[in-house]
C-alpha cells in the first residue's frame, strides 16, 4: 500500500478521534434540546468545567492509588466530574432558567449566552487564564497492530481514540435506553410533546427538567476529562471553540436526535481533518460553519431529524 | 400564533418551554402569554443598592488618592499579558522590569525622581493592547511605555505611542515590523530576520536538509520569523518539503502532522508560543515523529514542558538568554531575580530588565522626561551592558546583539552555543 493511502487512513483515524469529543458534547447539547427545545449555550463552558474539576480531583484521587494512573483512576475522576457537572447543571437551571421559564423564548437563549459569558470570564478569574497541565489519570500507549496487518501496522491509534469512541457509544446507547424505555425517559417525551398536558397528567415537570440538565451536564463533564486525556492542557476558554463546534454537530445531525448528534460530531471531526490535511488548515473554521449553513439551507431538520408538525 | 410558527421555521425554539410551575397552574392561559409584568425593583433591594453605592464612592476615592504626587515621580507605563494564553509571557517580563525598577529606585530614582510603574493587563486579547496604551497616556500621562512581548499585541499600541509622542520600548517582540511603525518605537531584542536565519543556519550546521515548517498563522511573530526561516534555508541549499499552519487556540494538531509526516522530513521548525508547541511536540511523538523539533524565543514558557513531557528532547530553540550562561553580569541577575521571585529567570525577565535599564540610562541623559528629546537618547544607545548581551540600538531602533540556542535535553533546557549576528 503506497504511504499516501496510509497517510489518508492515519487522517482519517485523526478525524475519528476528534470527531468524537465533539459527538461527546453533542450528546449533552441535543438531549437537552431534545427536551426542552432550548439551546443550552452554557453546555461547553459546563465541559470547561468538567475539566478543572478533574483537574482539582485527579490529584487527590490518585493519590488513593499511590499516584498510578489507571483505569480504575480514571473511571473515578470520570464518575466524581459527571455528578459534580450534573450538580452545576441542575443549580445553573434552578438559578437562571428556571425563574424565567414563562418569559419569552428570546429571553431565556440570551441568559444562556450570558451564562455562558460568566463562566468563561468567571474562570478566567478563578483559574487563573492561563493554560495548566491536566494531571495523568491513565496511561495513553498507543495501540500495537499485529504484524500481519502489512504496511496497515504502522498505522497510529492512541489508546484515548478508543476508549473516546468507546465512551461515547456506551452513553449512546444508555441515554437512548433512558429516554426510551424508563419512565423518567417517558416523562421527558411527554414534556417536549406537550408540557401542560404533561403536568395535568401528574408529572413534575420541576423534577424532570432538572434530570434533563443534570444529565446533559454530566455528558459534558465527561466530555471535558476525555479530551483531558489526549490533549492535557486546559484553560478557561477551552469550551468556547469546542462547544459551537459541538453545537453545529448536534445541528447537522437533527438537533434532538441522540444518534444524530454522534453522527454529526465524527463528520464534523472528520471535515475537519480533511480540510486541514489536503486543502489549507486556514479554511477549516469557515468550511465546518459553512456546513452548519447548508444543512440549515438544504434540510433544516438535520440528517436524522425528522419534521415535527406545530401544533397551534 | 402566526408569529410563534415563523419562529420555529426559523429555527427559534418556540412555545413548549414557557411553562408556569406547578403552584402557578390553574391559569393556563398564562401559558400563552409571552410577556407577563413583573415589579422591576422591590423595596428589600433598597439596602443592597445603598452599598452599592457605597462601595462605588470608595472606589472612586481609591482612585484619586493614587494620583497625587506627580511632582516627585516619573511615570512609565508598562502593557503585558499578565493573564491569558501568554501570560507566562507577561508574568516574566513583568516581573524583570519591576526588579529593574525597584533597583533604580533603591539608587536614588533619575533625574532626582523615583520612577512609578503602572502596570496594566492585556489579557492576552487582541484589541486591548490599543484601549490600554491609550488609557496610560492620556489618563496616567506616562513618560516611556514598556511592553510587550508578542509582536501581535506591539503592533497594536506603537502606532498610539508614535502618534501622542511617546517613546516605547519593546523588551521582546521580534518582528521586524514593531519599529518600522516610526521613530518613537524602539526594542531591546534582535529581529526575526536575525532569529530565522540563525535557526536555519542552525539546521544547515547540523546536516538536517529536509525541513518542514508549521507556522500559527494569528501571530505576527510566527509569520515573520518562518518567513526569514525559509529564505535563508532556502537560499543556502536546504528544501522546505512541506508548509502547513496552525491558529492560536488550537488544540488538535493530527492532521498537519499527518500531513508533514508524509513528507519525511529532517526537522520541523515550529515558529510559535508554547501554549500550543507543548500540544504539538506531544501529538507528534503520537505519530510516532521522532526528528528534532525546533523553533524561536516563542517557546520559552513555564507550561511548555510540563505538558510536552519528554517529547520535546532533543529539540532545539533560539532565544535571548539563558541563565547558565556563565557570564558574571548575568550571574548577578540570575542571583537578584531568585532571591527577590524564588525561581530562575528566563528570556523575557531578562529582557524586561534591559528595557527598563535602557530606558532609565536614557532618561538620565536626556535630562528631561520631553517625548522628544527622549527618544532621541533611546535611539542613541550604545554600548549597553544588558542581561541579554550588549546592546546597541542600530538606525533602525533595533538591537544587534548575540543569540542564544538551547537543546532541551531530559526536559530541560541546555546551553549549546551563542551565535554572535
Amino acid at each position: 500500500m503506497s504511504t499516501d493511502f496510509i497517510g489518508f487512513l492515519q487522517q482519517i483515524i485523526n478525524g475519528l478521534a476528534q470527531g468524537s469529543i465533539y459527538a461527546l458534547i453533542a450528546l449533552g447539547y441535543t438531549m437537552v434540546f431534545g427536551v426542552l427545545r432550548f439551546i443550552n449555550f452554557a453546555h461547553g463552558d459546563v465541559y470547561m468545567l468538567g475539566a478543572f474539576g478533574g483537574f482539582y480531583m485527579a490529584p487527590r484521587i490518585l493519590k488513593l492509588f499511590g499516584d498510578k494512573p489507571g483505569f480504575i483512576c480514571m473511571t473515578l475522576v470520570l464518575l466524581s466530574t459527571m455528578v459534580l457537572c450534573a450538580v452545576i447543571g441542575i443549580v445553573i437551571e434552578w438559578l437562571c432558567y428556571r425563574p424565567l421559564r414563562d418569559r419569552p423564548k428570546l429571553t431565556v437563549l440570551i441568559t444562556a449566552i450570558g451564562v455562558s459569558l460568566f463562566l468563561e470570564n468567571g474562570g478566567q478569574y478563578v483559574f487563573g487564564a492561563r493554560p495548566q497541565f491536566f494531571p495523568t489519570i491513565i496511561n495513553d500507549p498507543n495501540l500495537v497492530l499485529p504484524k500481519w496487518l502489512g504496511s496497515l501496522s504502522t498505522l497510529h491509534i492512541a489508546a484515548s481514540t478508543v476508549l473516546i469512541f468507546g465512551v461515547t457509544l456506551f452513553l449512546l446507547i444508555a441515554l437512548t435506553i433512558i429516554v426510551r424505555y424508563t419512565k423518567m425517559g417517558m416523562a421527558m417525551r411527554a414534556l417536549s410533546f406537550n408540557p401542560v398536558a404533561a403536568q395535568l397528567m401528574g408529572i413534575n415537570i420541576n423534577v424532570i427538567i432538572a434530570f434533563t440538565f443534570g444529565l446533559g451536564s454530566a455528558l459534558a463533564g465527561a466530555a471535558g476529562i476525555l479530551t483531558s486525556i489526549p490533549q492535557p492542557s486546559i484553560d478557561p476558554l477551552m469550551g468556547v471553540n469546542a462547544g459551537l463546534k459541538a453545537f453545529v454537530a448536534a445541528v447537522l445531525g437533527g438537533i434532538g436526535n441522540l444518534p444524530g448528534a454522534a453522527l454529526g460530531g465524527v463528520l464534523i471531526g472528520l471535515t475537519e481533518v480533511m480540510v486541514v490535511g489536503y486543502v489549507n488548515p486556514t479554511y477549516r473554521d469557515p468550511i465546518v460553519f459553512g456546513v452548519l449553513i447548508l444543512v440549515l439551507l438544504v434540510k433544516p431538520t438535520g440528517l436524522l431529524g425528522a419534521s415535527e408538525r406545530e401544533k397551534v | 400564533m402566526g408569529r410563534m410558527r415563523l419562529m420555529g421555521r426559523m429555527g427559534i425554539p418556540t412555545v413548549d418551554w414557557q411553562l408556569k410551575t406547578r403552584k402557578r397552574l390553574p391559569s393556563i392561559r398564562a401559558f400563552y402569554t409571552t410577556n407577563p409584568q413583573r415589579t422591576m425593583i422591590k423595596l428589600t433591594h433598597v439596602p443592597g443598592l445603598f452599598t452599592l453605592g457605597l462601595l462605588a464612592l470608595g472606589l472612586a476615592a481609591c482612585n484619586k488618592e493614587g494620583g497625587t504626587s506627580d511632582a516627585d515621580t516619573i511615570k512609565v507605563g508598562e502593557f503585558a499579558s499578565l493573564t491569558g494564553g501568554s501570560a507566562s509571557f507577561g508574568q516574566s517580563s513583568h516581573k524583570g522590569t519591576a526588579l529593574a525598577i525597584e533597583e533604580i529606585n533603591a539608587a536614588g530614582g533619575v533625574l532626582g525622581k523615583k520612577i512609578k510603574l503602572i502596570t496594566e493587563d492585556d489579557q492576552s486579547t487582541a484589541g486591548q493592547p490599543a484601549t490600554i496604551a491609550r488609557k496610560l497616556i492620556s489618563q496616567d500621562h506616562i513618560v516611556a511605555l514598556l511592553g510587550e512581548v508578542a509582536s501581535s499585541k506591539s503592533l497594536e499600541a506603537a502606532p498610539i505611542c508614535q502618534q501622542n509622542k511617546v517613546p516605547m520600548i519593546s523588551p521582546a517582540s521580534t518582528n521586524p515590523k514593531v519599529t518600522e511603525v516610526g521613530d518613537y518605537i524602539s526594542r531591546v531584542c534582535f529581529i526575526d530576520p536575525f532569529q530565522g536565519t540563525v535557526m536555519a543556519k542552525f539546521a544547515l550546521s547540523r546536516g538536517w536538509k529536509k525541513v518542514a515548517v508549521l507556522t500559527d498563522v494569528k501571530q505576527d511573530y510566527a509569520m515573520g520569523l518562518a518567513e526569514y526561516f525559509k529564505k535563508h534555508f532556502k537560499e543556502n541549499g536546504g528544501e522546505i518539503v512541506k508548509e502547513q499552519n496552525y491558529s492560536t487556540g488550537d488544540k488538535d494538531f493530527t492532521p498537519q502532522l499527518t500531513s508533514i509526516q508524509g513528507s519525511s522530513p529532517d526537522a520541523i521548525f515550529i515558529p510559535g508560543y508554547y501554549a500550543e508547541v507543548s500540544l504539538i511536540a506531544r501529538q507528534a511523538k503520537k505519530l510516532g515523529i521522532n526528528v528534532p523539533l525546533l523553533g524561536g524565543d516563542g517557546w520559552v514558557g513555564d507550561s511548555l514542558i510540563k505538558v510536552a513531557g519528554n517529547a520535546l528532547d532533543g529539540s532545539f530553540l533560539s532565544c535571548h538568554f539563558s541563565a547558565e550562561d556563565q557570564d558574571e553580569v548575568v550571574q548577578g541577575f540570575v542571583k537578584k531575580f531568585k532571591d527577590k521571585y524564588k525561581e530562575i529567570p528566563d528570556d523575557m525577565a531578562a529582557l524586561g530588565y534591559d528595557s527598563a535599564m535602557i530606558l532609565a540610562e536614557a532618561i538620565k541623559t536626556a535630562g528631561t522626561t520631553d517625548g522628544d528629546k527622549l527618544k532621541d537618547a533611546i535611539a542613541a544607545t550604545k554600548d549597553h551592558k544588558g542581561i541579554t548581551g550588549v546592546i546597541t540600538l542600530d538606525a533602525n531602533r533595533n538591537a544587534t546583539k548575540p543569540a542564544v540556542i538551547l537543546g532541551i535535553v531530559d526536559q530541560k533546557f541546555k546551553f549549546i552555543e551563542k551565535v554572535a549576528p
